[in-house]
């Protein structure tokens, strides 16, 4: 089994995380930008976690021969302070020239306030001015339905965006069909009690098909399981899936979409 | 696959899942003190599990979501509990 983690935090994470992913068939993992768990202080703790992502962590993985890419971003629960976030985003582009960005994520809303809407927008205007790729995170639990879409109507308005180039993660039931339809990728999480199960993705799977349709570990400091992407793939085999769908599914997509990057797996290329 | 094996696939474990969530509400039950909308919430979705059509797990998740379309004022927490209070 070959597959592509397409998002995880591993910063947050102990190295035998690295073994065990490689182990299970890793061929590429991609950080995007999140919340410590408490709040940054300055756009200076922002500038040294940037550098975190882009020297720090690829050096990391490469011990376990593992490329490692990363989305940048000032994340939605940190983004209810508009002049913090303004700054933190004009750090941004000096490092999207290094050579494992993949674009601008994962941004979005977390309690869908207007704060938050506006740092979206900042970003998504950051993301068109650099042609960048978007990856956004959809709120969790209770607020998750009206964030996407509100997430849907800022991506729809900016008529700069186009929606094969973004990606829209964590989707349960009620939010996927809307997602695909408005022609953007979606990405199932898996985790075991706030998100998606294995054998929900693969329900998903078998009613709206593979296309644009991603699935990830988000393994960050909090419960979750950074095998969950090879294990929801086994889940996929216990359901009568053939390995060609599976390999579809949890390497060939996420090598698609991310390729639009010319930085994803560029040393293949 | 067909119906009989996806009841060999996931009845234990489906069986499993609704012992637990008696067993939650039994407990609830038997404790002192006040509830609050939560309860309501997942005793509200619970309702959807009778639908006649397959589209159980979205109307749960509608039925614990936000309806509202306009954004909050500003957010007070980061917190999400998992039912939107307004609802019950
Ligand atoms: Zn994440």
């Amino acid at each position: 089994m070959r597959y592509i983690e397409p998002h995880a935090h591993m910063v947050s994470r102990v190295t035998d995380d690295y073994q065990d992913m490689v182990a299970a068939g890793c061929a590429a993992i991609c950080e995007p930008a999140f919340w410590a768990g408490f709040d940054r202080s300055s756009p200076a703790g922002f500038y040294d976690y940037f550098c975190q992502l882009t020297e720090h962590e690829p050096r990391r993985a490469a011990k376990f021969g593992l490329p490692h890419y990363c989305w940048l971003c000032i994340n939605p629960k940190e983004s209810e302070d508009v002049l913090l976030a303004t700054e933190v985003i004009g750090l941004i582009p000096k490092f999207l020239g290094r050579p494992n960005v993949l674009g601008i994520g994962e941004i979005g809303l977390n309690k869908n306030s207007r704060n938050e809407l506006k740092v979206l927008e900042l970003h998504v205007d950051l993301a068109a001015r650099h042609n960048q790729l978007i990856l956004v995170h959809t709120p969790h639990l209770e607020d998750k339905f009206k964030g996407t879409r509100l997430i849907l109507d800022v991506l729809r308005s900016d008529p700069r965006i186009r929606p094969e180039r973004c990606i829209i993660d964590h989707v349960e039931e009620h939010t996927i069909r809307m997602v695909l339809d408005a022609g953007f990728w979606a990405g199932m999480t898996l985790y075991p009690e706030t998100k998606c199960t294995g054998a929900r993705s693969v329900d998903m799977i078998e009613q709206y098909g593979s296309d644009r349709l991603w699935m990830n570990s988000a393994c960050d400091w909090g419960v979750s399981v950074p095998l969950a992407v090879p294990y929801a793939a086994l889940e996929m085999r216990r359901r009568g899936q053939s390995p060609d769908q599976v390999d579809k599914m949890i390497y060939q997509n996420p090598l698609k979409f991310l390729s639009q990057s010319p930085n994803f797996m560029s040393h293949c290329k | 696959m067909n119906r009989q094996q996806l009841l060999d696939l996931y009845f234990l474990e489906a069986r499993s899942k609704l012992i637990d969530l008696a067993a939650f509400f039994d407990r609830l039950d038997r404790a002192e003190g006040q509830a609050d909308f939560r309860l309501n919430a997942l005793t509200r979705a619970l309702d959807e599990l009778r639908r006649p059509d397959a589209a159980r797990a979205e109307h749960v998740l509608l039925n614990l979501s936000d309806p509202t379309v306009e954004p909050i004022p500003a957010a007070t927490t980061k917190a999400a509990c998992g039912a939107w209070p307004a609802k019950s």
